[in-house]
């Protein structure tokens, strides 16, 4: 497999909004932009007058054939990039970024897949997502998703039209009672998958493995995608 | 490339000469990152094995490893999603000591690092070499954990912290580099942080 991988370019902001308070939606101009996969993700480097920098990297949201590149944020507690994206950033700014990158967190609609995604884990989840339903590949792509509210969880509505299962942890979502996935809630969307993508905090990451090794599914068809604490 | 507009970052007139560029200080936090699920390797039929271009191709029991003489690093680790964490104690053996046993072949340049659970990193052999890098099962006078790779992993500090496999089980010596892993899929094959050798193209 030979995924794409930009070299450093520069990015305007066309679009910013705040989804939530703790989400920034930012929708780029990318220049010399290479084309990516889903589940790919771009590094986003800010420089200080005095030639400082601070880089992270951010999975990409949009679908490869969407004009502009998407990026959904979540703002950390003192995190220096998510923190001045979130405050500072606005429309007409231009970013460094460099991508994309990362070969193996990708889903190219070749094999059945299950994706199951904590938090603003779902953020690759939505690129696949959005790429599957403009190929028509939707019943190749399973996605179940965690969040403990409605709220915290980006891209909530999409992702309900889209088919994907729902699990709040910490509030009732018509009549689910707040709870992690069952195992049995898990089963029907593991039918004929021979791939699973795992995406979220180190803690979720190790506790979705965990729930799809005990459903069945071989630990070495898994491709985890994690974060931690690195605002 | 341009100065971001109304960026400042954080206040850094203590930032320590030992933090490479584009890093910052993970304080008492070790963040993990894997791209697998983690495995739980029984050291009862763990093996540690060096093959490739050498003379003598070597394995060893977990019992074979912990009685070769201990060897310890102290010092900074660096992850190439940009923490760095100071101060930490390895204890192992050293590479040198398996190379030793395996007598590498005159050709041997470069070297595979192979995880149990099929993670491959490839590595130039003078940086696994002369005291560079480390066979380690214990941190902080502790049991190395699952998710550090634990029970026993590869540690090569001076190079990204992807370089230093967990679950280490084999090292192939080869004439030729070959791209491991995460090389395949747009890192760089070697990854100094004090040449922010990060991605594929980098210096």
């Amino acid at each position: 497999m030979t995924a794409p991988t930009g070299d450093w370019t520069t990015g305007t902001i066309i679009e910013l909004d705040h989804p939530t308070d703790r989400l920034v939606r930012l929708r780029l101009h990318v220049d010399d932009r290479v084309d990516h996969l889903p589940g790919q993700h771009y590094v986003v480097r800010l420089r200080a007058p005095d030639g400082y920098t601070a880089q992270r990297s951010y999975s990409i949201a949009s679908d490869p054939d969407d004009p502009l590149l998407e990026l959904m944020v979540e703002c950390l507690p003192g995190g220096e990039v998510s923190g001045h994206l979130h405050d500072v950033a606005e429309v007409g700014d231009v970013l460094e970024l460099r991508g994309p990158i990362g070969g193996w967190f990708v889903w190219e609609g070749d094999v059945p897949a299950i994706c199951v995604a904590g938090g603003s884990g779902v953020v690759p989840i939505v690129a696949m997502a959005r790429y599957a339903r403009r190929l028509g590949l939707q019943d190749r792509l399973r996605v179940v998703v965690v969040a403990r509210t409605w709220e915290e969880l980006p891209y909530a509505a999409e992702l309900q039209r889209y088919g994907a299962f729902i699990a709040l942890t910490r509030e009732n979502l018509t009549d689910r009672v707040a709870a992690p996935p069952y195992h049995d809630e898990l089963a029907p969307y593991l039918d004929g998958v021979e791939r699973a993508y795992v995406c979220g905090s180190v803690g979720f990451a190790s506790y979705a493995t965990r729930l799809l090794e005990e459903s069945g599914i071989p630990a070495d068809t898994i491709r985890v995608e994690q974060f931690g604490e690195s605002g | 490339m341009p100065v971001t507009r109304g960026f400042f970052g954080k206040k850094r007139p203590q930032r320590p000469d030992r933090l490479p560029p584009g890093q910052y200080d993970a304080g008492s936090s070790w963040p993990t990152l894997t791209a697998e699920a983690t495995p739980r390797l029984d050291v009862e039929t763990w093996t540690m094995t060096v093959d490739g271009l050498v003379g003598r191709p070597h394995t060893w029991t977990w019992r074979d490893v912990q009685a070769l003489p201990a060897s310890a690093y102290v010092g900074d680790i660096h992850c190439v999603t940009t923490w760095s964490k100071f101060d930490m104690t390895f204890r192992g053996v050293s590479v040198d000591t398996l190379l030793e046993a395996a007598m590498p072949l005159p050709e041997a340049r470069f070297v595979m690092a192979h995880s149990t659970t099929g993670y491959t990193t490839n590595l130039p052999l003078d940086d696994v070499t002369g005291g560079k890098a480390w066979v380690v099962w214990e941190v902080d006078g502790k049991p190395l954990t699952r998710d550090h790779g634990g029970p026993v992993r590869l540690l090569v500090p001076h190079l990204y912290f992807w370089k230093s496999a967990k679950w280490i089980t084999r090292l192939e010596l080869m004439e030729r580099d070959r791209p491991g892993f995460w090389e395949q899929n747009g890192y760089h094959d070697r990854g100094d942080p004090w040449l922010e050798q990060r991605y594929q193209g980098d210096p």
